[in-house]
């Protein structure tokens, strides 16, 4: 339906000629913005009223002061759908380690929270198909359960800053919302991620189709094609900068995966975005050493790499 | 007697834009409200784990967390406040 609205809108409204390169690349470009429009606005509605369930001191409680292992899997799973917003990193932080989770669990949903993004998630279901997005959520959780589990083995506690280990939560009953108020949350949510993100998903479907319409097949192939065995390594350092607009990026790399890079490439390029954030690591500077700061963050460039290339030589 | 009974409100937050939002929507609401009620943020993240809240930026009336990782609308906290 969808692709007859924006064939019908290039080839017999505006007129272009079907098969010319604007004409192919308009087309694109119309076709997977009112795609990936209508799914932003769908599932992060849905998402939102989701995570109106798993409040932040509900997780708490949910992990109590479980051990490894079985403690690192619920924290990554509770990771995706508790709300994360990197000014509450530093009391979730604190909460957890003061109800006795060991520091290597506290990591695991540290890591999963941001890994596991719910706008990265919906532009590779509508860019990629369902099973990549499937593939990227459980990736990212895997990697979250392995690296909480590597950083809990390291033994870092003393990395975290003492006046953590003396602080005292208090307690809070707080009411639970009722369906009325999760509805009228979701509705601010999606109105506050759409406000943030359509602009970076619109100039990065826009460059997409450029990409589509413009650009040789085998471009990219010649540079990070399976020949290039660095194609992981580069595209990981490339995406850690590029935090916060991993919206803007899907499209282009959907393009680029199109055009011959490998999907392992694309997937670890993305997850690079999203997994390291620097202004997450410069609030949690406030609460551990920046020593464990860089330990956290190699960790979860090593197992993005990996991941990577693992998946360049299994898809 | 009216100051004993003043109703308070805290705004717990380290400063994010969000807090931010949150103070100026707690002071529309009490302005439109024309009561007399004492606006305060707490930023000290030593005070604010006091209150049992992981998100910010919370609320508090009269030390009673109302909400906690939101930013409630003005009519909202009007509805606490009245």
């Amino acid at each position: 339906m969808l692709k007859y609205l924006a064939d019908s809108l290039v080839y017999t409204l505006i007129g272009v000629q079907p098969g010319t390169m604007l004409g192919e690349a308009l087309d694109f470009f119309f076709y997977d913005t009112m795609k990936v429009f209508l799914l932003l606005v769908v599932i992060i509605f849905v998402v939102a009223v989701i995570r109106s369930f798993f409040p932040p001191e509900r997780s708490r409680k949910l992990l109590g002061n479980r051990r490894e292992y079985v403690g690192n899997f619920l924290a990554a799973l509770l990771g995706i759908v508790t709300p994360f917003c990197s000014c509450s990193a530093v009391p979730m932080f604190i909460g957890f380690v003061e109800s006795g989770l060991p520091l290597g669990v506290t990591f695991s949903f540290l890591i999963s929270s941001p890994t596991v993004n719910e706008v990265a998630m919906i532009m590779l279901w509508g860019l990629f198909g369902w099973k990549i997005a499937l593939i990227y959520v459980s990736t990212g959780v895997i990697i979250a359960f392995f690296s909480g589990i590597l950083i809990g083995k390291l033994k870092l506690e003393h990395l975290v800053e003492d006046y953590v280990y003396r602080m005292r939560m208090g307690e809070t009953a707080m009411a639970a919302p009722t369906w009325t108020e999760r509805f009228a949350y979701a509705r601010d949510y999606t109105k506050d991620i759409i406000g943030r993100v359509w602009l970076f998903v619109l100039v990065g479907i826009g460059l997409g189709a450029w990409i589509h319409g413009y650009v040789p097949m085998d471009f990219v192939l010649k540079y990070a094609g399976p020949g290039n065995p660095f194609a992981v390594f580069v595209a990981v350092l490339i995406g850690i900068p590029l935090y916060s607009n991993a919206a803007g990026t899907i499209p282009i790399v959907q393009a680029l995966v199109e055009k011959g890079l490998p999907m392992g490439t694309a997937l670890a390029f993305m997850m690079s975005i999203v997994a390291i954030s620097t202004p997450e690591m410069i609030i949690l500077r406030k609460v551990i050493k920046p020593k464990l700061i860089a330990i956290f963050a190699g960790i979860v460039s090593v197992a993005i790499i990996i991941v990577g290339y693992l998946f360049n030589a299994i898809l | 007697m009216k100051g004993e009974c003043k109703m308070k409100i805290e705004i717990l937050g380290m400063g994010c834009s969000n807090c931010n939002k949150l103070y100026k929507n707690v002071l529309e609401a009490v302005k439109q409200s024309g009561k007399e009620i004492q606006v305060q943020k707490v930023e000290d993240i030593q005070k604010i784990m006091t209150y049992g809240v992981l998100s910010t930026p919370a609320l508090a009336i009269d030390g009673t967390v109302k909400v906690a990782g939101k930013v409630p609308r003005v009519e909202q906290i009007m509805e606490w406040i009245k």
